[in-house]
């Protein structure tokens, strides 16, 4: 049976600038689903940003160099500003900050699975920075091509800044893999625990992943799970042969007829965990973020105080 | 405004001299001071900017799509406004 209602102006409009690879702004008309849709996506997004900074604070105190420290805190800056873009971004489907806020510091709200890993050594920085980073990029390379105007014009804002993020971790593998034995076992062993993670970033195999489909459908993502997982594995492994490092896989090899690397099985078991709550540091992410939101509210509370006083003294001038 | 909330600004960076102000995204902020410092660490950290103005968000009016079609529409009929409207002789490239 066709669906009459969903055959209205507004949505053929909308299906028109999808079809015609324009994109969507925020007054536009939206299919409610579709919103929403974004809205998880969007503020996700931002969350993993926020998070993601502490895995990588937590070294900021011990980077072996002033260059290193100066590096490490200014990616750490930047990607406090990604989740402010993707905020803003968000905020524009008409969800407020506070909200999205809220849903992060009560657990309600899902973050990239990755930053529940914790970071043991100096390498394990190279590593993310390479690794991570490098995923993060492939994703967001494609997701600069998404049909609401708000998230590709952060995507594309932060894709410029990324790249930075990714030689600085690659630069770090290099220094510890050229080094000591022992330096390079660490750098080994950082690889060792953050393969398998960093796969999973891509999320569930296409198969599996039902909003996907949807999402693939309304142009929100350009390309699934599996191709993009298929991209970073493709362009990593001459990047650890590089570094004569292994990439903890027994199945990877070269296949001639696809054209492309084949990997192992990845541990769905492991992810769903770690999604769940279950991963090493998901309770230290969270606490950090409530502490840093209960602790920095006087000062918002006194720039908010100030800047009422100051508007009230001008009323007062003017009248 | 919420009480206790940052209100919403939008912030346009001139990228460089002689380039309008181009609007590169919003930030909450309590005051015009602190958004004009918070635009500076969050959107000209890699020197994009020469020049940043922030403006309340609530202060800026725009066109409702949903009266697009008729606000725009008197534009479209007159093609007379474009220089391919008109026939001239190609080889005196006017």
């Amino acid at each position: 049976m066709v669906d009459v209602m969903s055959f209205t102006d507004e949505q053929c409009q909308f299906d028109a600038i999808i079809e015609a690879e324009e994109k969507i702004e925020p007054r536009d008309w939206m299919p409610e689903k579709y919103r929403l849709n974004l809205v998880r996506q969007m503020s996700q997004h931002a969350h993993s940003e926020v998070v993601g900074q502490l895995p990588e604070g937590n070294w900021i105190g011990r980077a072996p160099t002033l260059r290193r420290k100066a590096i490490l805190l200014a990616k750490v800056q930047d990607e406090a500003g990604h989740g402010l873009y993707l905020y803003s971004a968000a905020e524009t489907l008409g969800v407020s900050r506070e909200e999205m806020m809220n849903d992060l510091l009560i657990g309600k709200a899902k973050y990239a699975s990755i930053f529940n890993y914790p970071t043991l050594t100096w390498a394990d920085v190279g590593a993310i920075g390479w690794l991570v980073d490098g995923a993060a990029i492939v994703n967001q390379i494609s997701l600069c091509r998404t049909s609401y105007g708000p998230y590709a014009r952060a995507m594309v804002k932060i894709c410029k800044e990324e790249s930075f993020h990714m030689r600085q971790g690659y630069e770090i593998m290099q220094v510890l893999a050229e080094g000591a034995a022992a330096q390079k076992a660490m750098a080994q062993d950082a690889l060792n625990r953050w393969w398998w993670p960093t796969l999973m970033m891509f999320g569930p195999h296409d198969s599996e992943s039902a909003n996907s489909q949807q999402s693939m459908k309304w142009k929100i993502k350009r390309q699934s799970n599996d191709e993009l997982r298929q991209k970073f594995v493709d362009q990593t492994v001459k990047q650890a042969d590089h570094l004569g490092l292994a990439i903890p896989d027994q199945d990877l090899k070269w296949n001639e007829e696809r054209g492309h690397y084949d990997f192992g099985p990845i541990d769905w078991e492991e992810f769903a965990r770690v999604v769940k709550g279950g991963g090493l540091c998901n309770d230290a992410r969270l606490e950090a973020r409530r502490k840093a939101n209960n602790e920095g509210q006087w000062v918002k509370d006194a720039l908010m105080a100030y800047a009422e006083k100051h508007s009230r003294s001008d009323v007062d001038q003017v009248a | 405004m919420l009480k206790g909330h940052f209100p919403l600004w939008e912030v346009f960076v001139r990228g460089r001299r002689g380039l309008d102000h181009k609007h590169i995204g919003s930030l909450h902020a309590s005051d015009a001071d602190q958004a004009m410092k918070s635009a500076r660490d969050t959107y000209t950290r890699r020197q994009e900017g020469v020049s940043i103005w922030v403006v309340r968000a609530e202060d800026i009016h725009a066109s409702q799509f949903e009266n697009d079609a008729s606000f725009f529409d008197p534009a479209e009929d007159k093609v007379y406004r474009h220089p391919t409207f008109y026939e001239v002789p190609e080889e005196l490239k006017l």
